[in-house]
């Protein structure tokens, strides 16, 4: 498993440069936002929580396909399913590596963001905490979509709509703790503690679904 | 479910079998429900409108039974999906591809009749609240469910897969029906299938009922006809695959 974990985390850095591809999406997408809503520096800092977390949902969804893509077409997808490990264990550390490769450089890349939008520190690190916790969740619910992608002829952008109804809760909650932790009335701990919950919840749902989805779409 | 309903409930698994009891069960199931909307629709019309709504309290009739039947019809998907996955009933998979269609239609009712309502009493069109925005989503899941079947080839093969999205998707569901309780919105909590009995008056509660019942038929009606359509089609398509091979090898 550890050397599954190690095997895809080198394939997605290595190939062609498949994960710098999401963080590239994440900053166009951010830097496209003033050019929109004009450069209103505090309007900016309003919405930055809220356009941060959905240029990283967007640029987790772009990466979504090569979960399984590439597996399915060498040929290496079937002897996954083949092996002895139980399929859920498998997909799930895929997740893992997934994530590592294209969620974890989101994180690391939302402060720079963060200051292009104008957002106070207390923000940016709301922010980066948020998605640190949230992205998971966005990938073990896209292993769903991945899985289901598989048995597509031509599916990504179909993925991505069937996916981003089920990701709505965790920029709800994820947007909401960022604004929580900048304003004061509201308390920071409830929606952040939910977002963990979503998170663990999905860790365990997400891989048993893309699992099942992935034996019922082999022929 | 003892010994004798299991073996006659796969006894439909046989299309043939299904296709006579549908088109024995299709003209009476018509007959009841234009009877039900018809009298619904005339005690709908003919009711006091509310004192204070005024006569936009009966688009509460359509709009109501439509929204019940939008979640009805997702759960009907889910149990057929269940029974895709676990049984691999070959009704289920025709029944939860049949379904979906017919779930967007009763989903865009009641968004149109809803929003249709909420203009006068509301003053908007459309609030972001969150009964709304989790039909929209209800919506939108069935419009992607459609586009999948339609993306695959392979029917058993995409009634598979779908079944797995359907079920990942029933999350929705109980979000929709407690979402008036869990969260403080504009959209009224429920007044009718309540613990200490319906909170509405029965002048409004009669017509409503009788639309509610109405509109199952309705779906139950056009579902069984629509999975008949699907077998049918099925059938057309593996003739005509046949009928091409014997040309070829006349060739």
């Amino acid at each position: 498993m550890i050397a599954l974990f190690f095997r895809d985390l080198k394939l997605s850095i290595r190939a062609g440069g498949g994960a710098l591809i999401g963080v590239l999406f994440f900053m166009t997408v951010v830097a496209v936002i003033p050019f929109g809503v004009g450069p209103d520096l505090n309007l900016l800092s309003r919405i930055g929580p809220a356009i941060v977390w959905i240029g990283a949902l967007l640029a987790a969804l772009l990466g979504l396909d090569r979960l399984f893509q590439a597996e399915r077409d060498d040929g290496a997808l079937d002897l996954i399913l083949m092996k002895e490990n139980p399929l859920v264990l498998t997909v799930f550390v895929k997740c893992l590596a997934h994530w590592t490769a294209t969620g974890l450089p989101l994180v690391i890349a939302s402060p720079l963001l963060g200051l292009f939008m104008n957002m106070s520190e207390v923000a940016i690190g709301a922010v980066m905490l948020t998605l640190l916790v949230g992205s998971p969740a966005l990938t073990f619910i896209g292993a769903v979509g991945a899985a289901v992608a598989v048995a597509l002829p031509r599916g990504g952008l179909l993925v991505s709509i069937l996916v981003l109804p089920l990701a709505i809760p965790v920029l709800i909650f994820g947007v909401s703790a960022s604004y929580a932790a900048v304003q004061d009335p509201a308390p920071f701990l409830p929606p952040f503690l939910i977002l963990m919950a979503i998170t663990l919840f999905s860790s365990v749902i997400g891989p048993f679904f893309a699992a099942l989805a992935l034996r019922n779409s082999s022929d | 479910m003892n010994d004798t309903s299991l073996a006659k409930f796969s006894d439909l698994a046989n299309p043939t079998r299904f296709l006579a009891l549908a088109s024995r069960l299709l003209p009476w199931m018509s007959v009841i429900t234009a009877l039900l909307i018809a009298v619904g629709l005339y005690l709908s019309f003919t009711t006091d409108g509310d004192y204070q709504q005024g006569n936009t309290v009966r688009i509460m009739y359509v709009h109501v039974p439509a929204a019940w039947l939008a979640m009805m019809c997702y759960t009907v998907m889910a149990a057929s999906a269940i029974g895709t996955l676990v049984w691999r009933h070959p009704l289920a998979d025709v029944s939860h591809k049949a379904a979906a269609p017919l779930g967007a239609a009763f989903t865009l009712i009641a968004l149109i009749t809803g929003s249709l309502w909420g203009k006068p009493m509301w003053g908007t069109w459309w609030v972001w609240d969150a009964r709304l925005t989790s039909v929209f989503i209800l919506f939108l899941m069935y419009l992607g469910l459609i586009a999948f079947n339609k993306a695959m080839d392979d029917p058993s093969r995409a009634a598979r897969v779908s079944a797995v999205l359907i079920l990942v998707g029933f999350v929705n569901i109980p979000i929709i029906k407690f979402s008036v309780e869990w969260w403080n919105t504009l959209h009224q909590p429920a007044s009718v299938i309540r613990m200490d009995g319906p909170a509405i008056d029965p002048e409004f509660l009669w017509p409503l009922l009788i639309m509610a019942f109405g509109f199952s038929m309705l779906f139950f009606t056009l579902h069984i006809a629509a999975m008949r359509n699907e077998i049918l089609r099925r059938r057309i398509a593996a003739q005509r695959r046949l009928a091409a091979r014997m040309a070829n090898r006349e060739a």
